[in-house]
């Protein structure tokens, strides 16, 4: 069998595939681009020809505008085209609406390349769908095994009995404009919250594609029109920046929390001076991560960024075979995590 | 253990005083017996455990985890036991989760060896929260800023009662306080507080308002007294029972074993913990030698013998005397402590004067010896008995002028709640010297109040405006000699500290002015704070 690097290979513009000369989630504007989905870090504009699922194209149209690519090829998941030999197949990743693995066949070996995806359940887009394969490539976000997230009810149980606690107070939620949001959103109506949720303007364009795609998220009103007084005893969602700023003023003794799986490390809740962590992640946690490796165990891993020295040892104690790709420009910190 | 897991990681993350009485008190009401009545043993102290010390803990979990990944998840997380918690691994279909109150029992009965056998089991059934609550638990110090004090303002308001109804009946009362929850919620009624040996609540002073109060009071209804900067406690001996309290109530004998030897009398009394050195009394910076410690060792008794200086009697032999009048209770309190005779214990004595003028002048220059590092006057009126609280009237403090000092905005941290999305707490400097003769500030204090609304938004601006670096909540602002803003801080004292790197701490500090009109260059140096140091 030919090596898999010459299906793929890491560059400093991003993973790169030779035979069908296209790149998958580039960091810099390339004639030709796979996006896996629409957060920032891995869909940029400028790139000459666009292929991406539906959502996601709708989702670079609404952020970037209507100039983001020369070229764009909307592709469904289970589609496959062809490009100069190679088959492209976009399939589920279960990360945000749209998101997918990249299953990439050329000169007969699979290619997978995950982008950021999560196994549990989510209600705004479908389940990662795992794909046999000779090469997988995942991320490491949360490659340590102290990231073992909770179940989503119990947050946000944590959060509505916090709500019913503290009645005079706004609860304040940081949530990343582009599908944690719209989870939290979800996960709120299925808790049985249906009082109107306001959200900051930042969230209303994502918001809006959402329910154009089918995910209703009930009755949300922008959280600028009302009296201070009006907001106690309600939820408010926000992209993390604007709960750490002057823009919290408006509200009644803001009551600040933030849902992502940075909170399960307590010195980082407190780092940002939140007082409720939500523990929500929209990427694998440790048991995820490594079940995923277990379940498909392909021919080798390769680790695109994040903790992987962990991922790697835990590899290694596993006898799978595995290489750190470390790809520079895919935010691991105080990224959309 | 669930809930009591969750409480503490609550409190762990929430800043404010009411929104930690919010969450104790909900979960006194709704946790069962005697898993309540554990937790708050375990909130206000008197319950702590020393069951697992940390290489215990380590290497349990190092049997269990690979050492690389243990290693480099111990680096990301920083903390032991919060790495403990995450990182064990969960064992499907083991035990069910323990309450709180199997792993208490079996924490005061077992054997270490069986404890140690048991901990494992527990760490294999509970969550990631739990764990790291029963890690908490076993270690000794929760850590989750809850006073005794906090917690007992919780069980208050839970019941609709005083604070002060509490501390009376608490030395009486014991975990896992089944008596104390049934009368709080009205299933019984309020368990007796005759204990030989317990805590009084205090009588606390109001502060005088110069302006109105002299000229509402007569001079010649009240007593005057100096009012001593060490800790207010009271010391009982009761049918042999002898214990030292705190003014909220913590039993603090263990830690001054030189008082408690010499309580050789029959009663209870109201008094101020000093340094007493041959009858005179030592400064707070002396005192803070002996605080916050659990026991104290022959070298600390030596250089800092405590002692107290009473001045008030609630128990007289046999008799409450706290029914009686101040002008009473001073003539038993002389006789007390006279019969008394010891080394240890002496009396405050009564200030006299003629007119509230006289008292000033008095207050504003205090005569040689102890008055001279007093914290300012006690008025006390003749004809008063003794009240648990602060009723308005009957004492009053009037402290002595604060110090000043001109220090530079150096830091600043976001707030929380109501002053979310301002930049609140404050840390200034003062101009220091260096090696090679430049000037540059160097961090002397932290102040999160003094100001008004208003002027928060005008220093949040300033912040904003000027912010060089950050640092999580922490903004550093440009403070140099040609730039920078002053701010007039007060504070009660100043003692040497080798916490600090100016090598002094204030004590009270508060923002008193804000000074934009004065160039940061000419405020204060440290040479002058140094000559404020406490002797």
């Amino acid at each position: 069998m030919p090596k898999p690097e010459s299906v793929l290979c890491p560059s400093p513009a991003g993973l790169y595939c030779p035979p069908g000369d296209f790149y998958v989630d580039p960091v810099r504007p390339v004639a030709r681009a796979v996006i896996t989905h629409g957060h920032s870090d891995h869909a940029r504009a400028g790139h000459g020809a666009v292929l991406a699922t539906p959502e996601t194209l709708a989702i670079m149209q609404a952020r970037m505008g209507d100039g983001f690519a020369g070229a764009t090829e909307a592709v469904r998941y289970g589609q496959t085209i062809e490009r100069d030999g190679v088959e492209i197949t976009l399939v589920p990743a279960g990360h945000v609406l749209g998101s997918a693995q990249a299953v990439i066949r050329a000169k007969g070996m699979t290619i997978v390349v995950s982008g950021d995806y999560k196994r549990r359940r989510d209600p705004t887009c479908p389940p990662f769908e795992p794909v046999p394969c000779d090469v997988f490539v995942t991320e490491a976000t949360f490659g340590l095994p102290v990231y073992c997230f909770p179940d989503d009810g119990e947050e946000i149980a944590k959060l509505l009995k916090s709500v019913a606690q503290f009645p005079e107070r706004t609860h304040l939620i940081g949530a990343y404009a582009l599908g944690k949001a719209q989870r939290v959103i979800m996960l709120l109506r299925e808790a049985g919250w249906d009082k109107t949720i306001y959200v900051h303007g930042a969230l209303a364009n994502m918001n809006t594609l959402y329910e154009r795609f089918g995910v209703a998220l009930g009755d949300l009103a922008p959280a600028t029109t009302e009296k201070k007084k009006d907001f106690q005893g309600a939820i408010v969602i926000a992209p993390p920046s604007a709960t750490q700023d002057r823009w919290t003023r408006r509200f009644a003794d803001p009551l600040i929390g933030f849902a992502s799986g940075w909170m399960r490390v307590r010195a980082r809740a407190r780092q940002r001076g939140v007082e409720l962590p939500l523990v929500l992640s929209d990427h694998c946690d440790w048991g995820e991560l490594t079940g995923t490796i277990g379940e498909l165990k392909p021919g080798e891993v390769w680790i695109t960024h994040g903790n992987e020295d962990a991922l790697l040892r835990w590899c290694e104690l596993n006898g799978q075979k595995a290489r750190a790709l470390s790809l520079v420009g895919y935010d691991e910190d105080e990224g959309e995590a | 253990m669930r809930a009591f897991a969750t409480l503490l990681d609550r409190l762990a993350f929430t800043p404010g005083r009411n929104g930690k009485l919010t969450l104790v008190r909900d979960y006194l009401a709704n946790a069962p017996d005697p898993d309540r009545g554990w937790a708050l043993a375990a909130l206000t102290g008197v319950l702590s455990f020393d069951a697992a010390k940390p290489a215990f803990i380590r290497k349990a979990v190092e049997a269990r985890a690979d050492p690389a990944l243990f290693a480099m998840s111990y680096d990301h997380v920083g903390d032991l036991a919060e790495t403990v918690a995450l990182i064990w691994p969960t064992k499907h279909g083991s035990n069910r989760e323990p309450e709180l109150s199997e792993v208490v029992d079996a924490l005061r009965s077992a054997s270490r060896a069986e404890v140690q056998r048991l901990i494992e089991t527990w760490l294999d059934a509970l969550d990631a929260d739990g764990r790291w609550a029963l890690l908490k638990l076993l270690t000794g110090a929760l850590r989750v800023g809850v006073s005794a004090r906090l917690a007992k303002q919780a069980l208050a308001n839970l019941g609709g009662v005083a604070v002060s109804e509490i501390e009376e009946i608490w030395h009486s009362q014991f975990p896992p306080y089944e008596d104390l929850f049934a009368w709080l919620e009205k299933r019984s009624d309020k368990p007796s507080p005759d204990a030989p040996g317990r805590f009084r609540p205090v009588m606390l002073a109001q502060a005088i308002d110069e302006d109105k109060d002299f000229a509402a009071y007569r001079a010649e209804d009240y007593a005057a007294e100096w009012k001593w900067d060490g800790i207010r406690v009271q010391a009982v001996n009761e049918r042999g029972k002898r214990a030292l309290y705190s003014r909220t109530g913590d039993d603090i004998s263990a830690a001054f074993p030189d008082v408690m030897d010499f309580l050789s009398f029959e009663g209870a009394i109201d008094g101020e913990l000093l340094v007493l050195r041959e009858g005179r009394a030592g400064s707070f910076g002396d005192l803070q030698q002996r605080l916050n410690r659990k026991s104290a060792d022959a070298k600390l008794l030596t250089k800092f013998p405590a002692g107290i200086r009473a001045y008030d009697i609630l128990v007289d032999g046999a008799d409450d005397t706290r029914s009686l009048t101040f002008a009473d209770r001073r003539k038993r309190l002389e006789h007390f402590i006279a019969r008394a005779n010891s080394p240890r214990l002496d009396l405050s004595p009564l200030q006299p004067f003629g007119s509230w003028e006289e008292l000033r002048a008095l207050r504003a220059d205090p005569p040689e010896g102890d008055p001279q590092i007093a914290e300012g006057l006690m008025l006390k009126r003749w004809d008063s008995v003794y009240e648990a609280g602060r009723p308005k009237g009957p004492w009053f403090k009037w402290k002595r002028d604060p110090h000043l000092v001109d220090a530079v905005l150096m830091y600043a941290q976001r707030g929380h709640g109501k002053r979310s999305g301002f930049y609140s707490d404050y840390t200034f400097g003062v101009w220091r010297e260096d090696a090679n003769g430049d000037r540059a500030l160097t961090p002397v204090g932290k102040a999160y109040f003094g100001f008004t609304d208003e002027e928060l938004k005008q220093i949040d601006k300033f912040v904003r405006d000027n912010t060089i670096e950050r640092f999580g909540p922490v903004r550093s602002v440009r403070a140099d000699k040609d730039f920078g803003l002053v701010l007039e801080v007060a504070f009660e004292g100043l003692q040497r500290s080798t916490r600090h790197k100016s090598g002094v701490a204030m004590r009270f500090p508060r923002i008193n002015r804000i000074r934009w009109d004065k160039p940061s260059r000419e405020a204060d140096e440290l040479p002058t704070l140094e000559a404020m140091l406490e002797k």
